[in-house]
């Protein structure tokens, strides 16, 4: 099974230097939580996306961890300080070892 | 039952519910099995994050829906109220639920670019069940927060 994650991230235009500007990601993925059975009973074995992290240029913004309580296309929101124009970098990792990577510019204005 | 006294046993689940949920249903007295089954493990969660230090209250904040019409998708926020400087920073939010299969929701942690400790987040409840967050500051302080979601359809399947 391929996985056809398909990342959308949302970033202010510009923000300005130093101050705390929202993130906005979703991507799409079931989030199998591994508590499901199939119609014949056999239950579906667990596949999420446990791991997202967002950098920039390089340095840790935001992690988060994600268990099978995660709904299904996961949301996040937080937020992010530059104190200059960059590149942001969001990477969500798939329990088949899969990375899904999404990039976005910061204009600090 | 006018005048009849409160026994000693009943009064700490009262005031509990008069604090948390005053006006919900009783149908929250009446814990269902996997509750039950998940509370050893969620103890032990967050016993491995506390490291036996004594949460504290207040500067957490976990924003949950009081009711959630359907649990396979619940909003929620987390903050902390810091100004997330060198000296006064949160490290980590743990999330964590009593009434799901497993206890572990999600794990936050912020950088020195995080800005705001604020996430939001959609997650799935199985049923009726209260969330609970924890937060890390970067002094070593815990601080713990809790709010009960009352879930109508559960979101795990199966």
């Amino acid at each position: 099974m391929s996985t056809t994650a398909k990342p959308r991230v949302r970033v202010p235009k510009s923000v300005k230097r130093g101050e705390a500007f929202e993130i906005r990601t979703l991507i799409t993925h079931p989030m199998e939580s591994g508590q499901r059975k199939d119609d014949s009973g056999k239950t579906i074995p667990r596949k999420i996306l446990n791991k997202f992290v967002c950098t920039l240029d390089g340095e840790m913004v935001f992690t988060a961890e994600l268990a099978p309580a995660v709904a299904a296309n996961p949301y996040l929101a937080f937020f992010c300080r530059a104190e200059k124009s960059g590149t942001l970098r969001f990477a969500w990792t798939d329990d088949d070892g899969t990375v899904i990577v999404e990039e976005a510019a910061v204009n600090v204005a | 039952m006018r005048g009849a006294k409160p026994t000693a046993a009943l009064r700490p689940t009262r005031r509990h519910l008069l604090g948390r949920a005053a006006g919900l249903p009783l149908v929250m007295l009446s814990p269902g099995g996997a509750w039950a089954d998940s509370g050893a493990e969620l103890k032990q969660a967050l016993a491995a994050v506390g490291k036996g230090r004594k949460p504290l209250s207040g500067r957490l904040k976990l924003d949950a829906p009081e009711i959630a019409e359907n649990g396979s998708l619940v909003p929620i926020e987390v903050s902390f109220d810091s100004p997330m400087t060198e000296q006064d920073r949160v490290t980590a939010i743990h999330v964590f639920a009593d009434g799901n299969p497993r206890p572990q929701v999600a794990v936050f942690r912020f950088g020195r670019l995080s800005g705001q400790a604020r996430v939001a987040i959609r997650v799935r409840l199985q049923q009726t069940q209260e969330l609970i967050a924890l937060a890390e500051t970067g002094e070593g302080n815990l601080y713990e927060t809790r709010a009960l979601v009352k879930v109508t359809i559960g979101g795990c399947g199966g």
